[in-house]
């Protein structure tokens, strides 16, 4: 699959175009709406882009896992972790994508 | 926290903007999001994580009501992983995945 990574600064030059803001009022609201979704993560509450996916927070117990390349064991401490849940359209869409680049 | 409630936020700190263009420059960052693992390509914003397109095999799963077999086709998922600053902000400062 041939891959290329989209940063901010792709996301800052679509938001010059598409919404006519100036670059740096445009990297200003990027670094707020992600810096938001941080904020109520730390919080604990949920983040729900409807047609987008839900941004979950989880704990984790201490457990004791495994080097997979070595097989030792080793000790995981308790920790928060999010998980992003897609949502049925984007599922859908990237789903669909795959699939007709594969036929 | 809801989308029309970021939206909200969002408008109230900006209050030279109208509602519309604060709801279009959301939309502009999560389609532009969206369009990008459509095309099977990552996602990369530090500190904030990374979205992705992962794979997952063919399997056999169970109708966990009746027990009965079913066979899963393989598909494309997509797929975040917390960045190291957000990871270090979930826990008390420190990045769980940090060897010490």
């Amino acid at each position: 699959m041939p891959e290329n990574t989209l940063t901010r600064a792709d996301i800052v030059d679509r938001l010059v175009q598409k919404v006519g803001l100036t670059k740096q009022d445009s990297s200003n609201f990027l670094e707020r709406v992600l810096e938001l979704v941080c904020v109520e993560l730390e919080r604990d509450e949920d983040v729900k882009f409807a047609r987008f996916g839900n941004f979950v927070v989880r704990r984790k117990k201490a457990r004791v896992g495994r080097n997979p390349k070595t097989g030792e064991e080793a000790p995981i401490s308790a920790r928060r972790v999010v998980s992003f849940k897609p949502s049925p359209l984007l599922r859908q869409r990237v789903e669909a994508a795959q699939s007709a680049r594969r036929d | 926290m809801l989308r029309s409630e970021l939206i909200a936020r969002l408008a109230e700190e900006n209050p030279t903007l109208k509602g519309r263009e604060v709801e279009r420059i959301v939309d502009v960052i999560f389609d532009e999001i969206a369009a990008a693992l459509e095309r099977g390509d990552r996602v990369e914003l530090r500190g904030f994580g990374a979205f992705s397109v992962r794979k997952r095999d063919a399997r056999t799963g169970r109708n966990p009501r009746t027990g009965n077999a079913v066979s899963v086709e393989a598909k494309h998922v997509p797929f975040f992983k917390a960045g190291k600053e957000l990871r270090s902000r979930l826990n008390n400062g420190h990045d769980p995945e940090d060897r010490d």
